[in-house]
């Protein structure tokens, strides 16, 4: 055994050697990272579970020289992973043991903002909020909002096709992107969508969104840019039950209104991040809502003044409605920072991200109370509710033995829920390297099958970020085979779809 | 006519045979779209037999119908819901499928603010080239498990594959709606639309022909007043009729037999080819009529980063599509292997095979 592991890393050694050496022919010096102790920072992206140093770690300067590292590891057969701003949630950046980490970076400038057609081209290392921060003195701004818009960058959002609290009115990334520039494997430039609203031929850039860099490089990206709302309010409705909450969610939309942005979050989350951020939240409500509402000064305080009447029709036992920006502001802070609010009540936690038919949010949540007594771990739900996408976020200890293990347990069997009343086990994280296993319970052999041709078509030789985001066919009969397929064991007394 | 009915065994035989014997099909709906794309090649397969509502669930705001459902039928269960498909689907005729309407891809008046069959797209069940029965996305909002197969399909003409049914987020309809004339001509339509767009104005349609600028409104009286008393604008009566006849493309300016060129290119693009032209879209959709040729079209679109369909008449042979970069049409034709191995769906109706 010890032989075997020298011998592996003797062979990782003479390899990393060979690659430097030809990215330093190619690269500046300080574009190419191969130093073992510079290399750790990188053995990870936000699900720190999973880590792997990789073998060189690349950060190029401009596209052609993007262009030149892929012409080179194509014709040398060399695994690449594309890594934004690393916050992605489901290892989908977690580096190749054989492999380059090409790190877009440094690809960060705003190339322009157009005020006249409503878009903004950047490079993909731009981070999520920059672009809405350079586009506000012109009175627009980029509509999806992920929690982790300060850091995350717009390559990996359109990787992930990201979404965020605003995404029930205004879109997912995919909504909101009008063309991509991506570099292939073999180092060809395309441009996908383009300057009017449709492109010719099949939708590439919708197929490219989401395709967690499994398909291409993305080293340029127009965006979609909106007009900032006249006037925005958000009401913090406070809930005894859980359920009654759901319901409220359901009511809404049932009246016709589709809110700027529609969650829930329930004691435990909204607990945390009230002792995090002090936004004001109640702290004994078993769930608040908050229901943003935006448009001209009056429309907003017709539409406010409804949304009030029906949340308390649907048992809210209090309603407040943020007086001005400052407070809006603060309500929303409290949410965007749920996750790193839980991470300080907990040594650890596991973000979940399945989305599921609004109706089944009472169920879901029960069973996943049912869930987090039997596993004995504590569960904390933030929710964007208007959308059916859930974040249970579990929380454990990863220095008690067993404790990841019986976590990632815990998940799984949530995802599969989220699968067995019709919904997906990925809502905007993506699969990567963690749900892999439960793409297996979601999709059976034929349309698996699909993917990885479609992933051939692209490419052929699997390369890019190799072995994420679609099982093979043998992992998943060794999945069923542990664990029985999702949609007909488990969960039988639900209703199938 | 009219009922429920689930036929996609017996369309699954149909295509197995075919795929066998190399019988090259051409995917019909309602049949109202057979004048777009280009010429139609292979053995009429009649797909609008299987039809019904599926599943529709308003507070979910999803409809799920079988691709033969005809149009009419899914807007009249929406209206009944208060709800509509968000895209405004043009229809001419009663036989219009909602399979037609999102292979086709093509969207009405909303479209730049309310998205296009592939931004409403939420999943589809698939009959490929090889006789399965796939399914891709769901039902849910989002949903980012495997590669995003579904809004492949919307715009693709059938040439991947049939969609026994399809997954659609619908919207509730707006309680008001006011449409505004100017008399302007281009430019000031422009200023005009553009400054609104930037104000973050509720438009759901904006129409300029002929020196008259029609701009349709989501919002209450006071903000018309508002928008009145700053830009002007008279109130149109009825003015359903006139979306919907843009919609369907009723106009005169579409009764025409000379090539009609539908152009899509940034809504503030300088685009100076002498012509008719009907702009839609806030500037975005240009439908053009000029005497040029093709390549000077196709340029001059080109450059503004846009690009151009030959939509009516001309060489229906010819090069309906806006050519594409030889790297993207080698992968259209690794895609169509993936889905339809025996190219026997639509051959050719998007590009030459
Ligand atoms: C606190 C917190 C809150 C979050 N909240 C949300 C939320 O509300 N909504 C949401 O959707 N997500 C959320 N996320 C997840 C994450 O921020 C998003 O998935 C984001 O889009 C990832 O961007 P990134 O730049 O960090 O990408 P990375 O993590 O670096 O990479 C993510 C994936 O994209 C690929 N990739 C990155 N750049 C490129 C490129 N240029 N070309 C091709 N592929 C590329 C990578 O290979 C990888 O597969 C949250 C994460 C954290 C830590
Ligand atoms: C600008 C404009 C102009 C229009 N003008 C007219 C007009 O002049 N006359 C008119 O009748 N309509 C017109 N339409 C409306 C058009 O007919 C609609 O979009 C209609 O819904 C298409 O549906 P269909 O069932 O008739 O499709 P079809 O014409 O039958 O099919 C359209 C395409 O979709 C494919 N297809 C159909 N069903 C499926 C399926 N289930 N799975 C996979 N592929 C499928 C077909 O192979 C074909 O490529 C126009 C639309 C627009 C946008």
């Amino acid at each position: 055994m010890q032989g075997q592991s020298d011998n592996n890393s003797l062979r990782r050694q003479q390899q990393r050697r060979i690659l430097a050496d030809a990215f330093l022919k190619m690269l500046p010096a300080d574009a190419v990272i191969f130093r073992e102790e510079e290399l750790v920072p990188y053995e990870c992206d936000g699900l720190s579970a999973y880590r792997q140093v990789p073998l060189i770690v690349l950060l190029p300067y401009d596209t052609g020289q993007v262009q030149a590292i892929l012409r080179y590891c194509h014709t040398n057969k060399i695994p690449v992973v594309a890594r934004g701003a690393g916050t992605g949630l489901s290892g989908g950046a977690l580096p190749h043991e054989d492999g380059v980490l090409l790190s877009l970076a440094r690809l960060n400038k705003i190339l322009e903002v157009d005020q006249s057609n409503m878009r903004a081209r950047v490079q993909p290392g731009v981070r999520n909020m920059a672009i809405s921060d350079a586009a506000r003195s012109q009175g627009l701004y980029y509509a999806p909002d992920p929690s982790s818009q300060i850091a995350c960058s717009i390559g990996g959002n359109v990787a992930e096709n990201a979404g965020g609290v605003h995404c029930l009115k205004y879109g997912l990334t995919v909504n909101n992107l009008l063309e991509v520039t991506l570099i292939t494997i073999e180092g060809e430039r395309i441009t996908l969508g383009g300057g009017g609203l449709d492109s010719p031929g099949l939708d590439l850039l919708a197929l490219m969104t989401g395709s967690e860099g499994m398909l291409g490089v993305v080293v340029e990206v127009l965006v979609k840019l909106l007009p900032i709302p006249t006037k925005a309010q958000v009401i913090l409705a406070t809930f005894d039950e859980v359920e009654a909450a759901g319901n409220a969610v359901a009511a809404i939309i049932a009246n016709g209104i589709i809110p700027a942005g529609l969650e829930l979050m329930d004691n435990l989350s909204l607990r945390a991040a009230e002792a995090f951020i002090h936004a004001g939240y109640p702290v004994e409500a078993a769930a608040i809502l908050l229901c943003e509402l935006d448009g001209s000064e009056e429309e907003v305080a017709v539409s406010v003044k409804f949304v009030c009447s029906i949340l308390k029709q649907s048992g809210a036992s209090e309603v407040r409605i943020s007086k001005d920006d400052t407070e809006r502001q603060r309500f929303w802070a409290g949410r965007k920072a749920a996750f790193p609010a839980v991470g300080r009540i907990s040594p650890d936690y596991y973000c979940m991200d399945g989305t599921i038919p609004r109706k089944q949010l009472a169920m879901v949540l029960k069973k996943i109370a049912e869930m987090s007594q039997r596993y004995d771990l504590r569960c904390a739900n933030v929710f964007h509710a208007g959308d059916g996408n859930l974040h249970p976020l579990i929380l454990y200890d990863a220095n008690i033995p067993g404790e990841l293990e019986k976590a990632e347990k815990f998940g799984g069997e949530i995802l599969e829920l989220c699968v067995a009343v019709g919904g997906t086990i990925t809502g905007e994280h993506g699969v990567g390297l963690e749900k892999i296993n439960q793409m297996c319970a979601q999709f059976p052999d034929a349309e698996l099958e699909i993917f990885h041709a479609v992933k051939a078509a692209f490419d052929p030789h699997n390369l890019l970020n190799p072995g994420k985001a679609i099982p093979t066919l043998s992992r998943c009969a060794e999945f069923g085979a542990m664990h029985v397929h999702a949609g007909q064991l488990r969960f039988p007394e639900l209703e199938r779809f | 006519m009219g009922g429920n009915q689930d036929i996609s065994e017996a369309l699954q035989a149909d295509v197995v045979q075919a795929a066998e014997s190399g019988q090259q099909l051409c995917l019909q709906g309602g049949r109202s779209k057979d004048f777009y794309g280009r010429e139609l090649i292979g053995e009429p397969f009649d797909l609008n037999q299987h039809r019904g509502i599926v599943d529709y669930e308003p507070t979910e705001l999803v409809i799920t119908a079988r691709g033969g459902t005809p149009l009419t039928e899914i807007e009249a269960a929406l209206t009944a819901q208060h709800q509509m498909l968000p895209f405004e689907p043009p229809h001419f005729t009663e036989a219009s499928t909602i399979g037609g309407a999102i292979a086709s891809g093509l969207s009405g008046p909303r479209r730049p603010w309310f998205g296009a069959p592939r931004d409403l797209l939420l999943g589809i069940k698939l009959l490929d080239g090889r006789g399965q029965i796939l399914n891709f996305g769901g039902q849910v909002m989002k949903n980012v498990a495997g590669y995003d197969l579904s809004r492949l399909m919307a715009g693709s003409l059938g040439t991947l594959g049939i969609l026994l049914e399809v997954s659609i987020k619908v919207l509730p309809l707006p309680p008001q709606e006011t449409t505004l004339l100017f008399e302007a001509d281009t430019e000031n339509a422009h200023a005009i639309t553009q400054r609104m767009c930037l104000d973050a104005t509720p438009i759901s349609g904006s129409c300029h022909m002929d020196g008259q600028l029609h701009i349709r409104l989501e919002c209450d009286e006071t903000r018309v007043l508002q928008l009145r008393n700053r830009f002007g604008g008279e109130l149109v009566e009825d003015a359903e009729i006139f979306w919907r006849a843009l919609r369907d493309q009723q106009f005169a300016f579409f009764q025409t037999d000379v090539p009609l060129w539908r152009l899509s290119m940034p809504p503030a693009a300088d685009f100076q080819l002498p012509g008719k032209q009907l702009i839609e879209w806030g500037g975005a959709l240009r439908w053009f009529k000029g005497d040029h040729s093709m390549e000077a079209i196709r340029s001059a679109v080109s450059a503004t980063g846009g690009h151009a369909i030959l939509f009516l008449n001309g060489d229906r042979s010819g090069e309906i599509f806006h050519p594409l970069n030889p790297t993207i049409a080698l992968l259209h034709q690794r895609l169509k292997k993936v889905f339809d191995p025996k190219f026997i769906f639509n051959p050719g109706r998007l590009y030459p095979e």
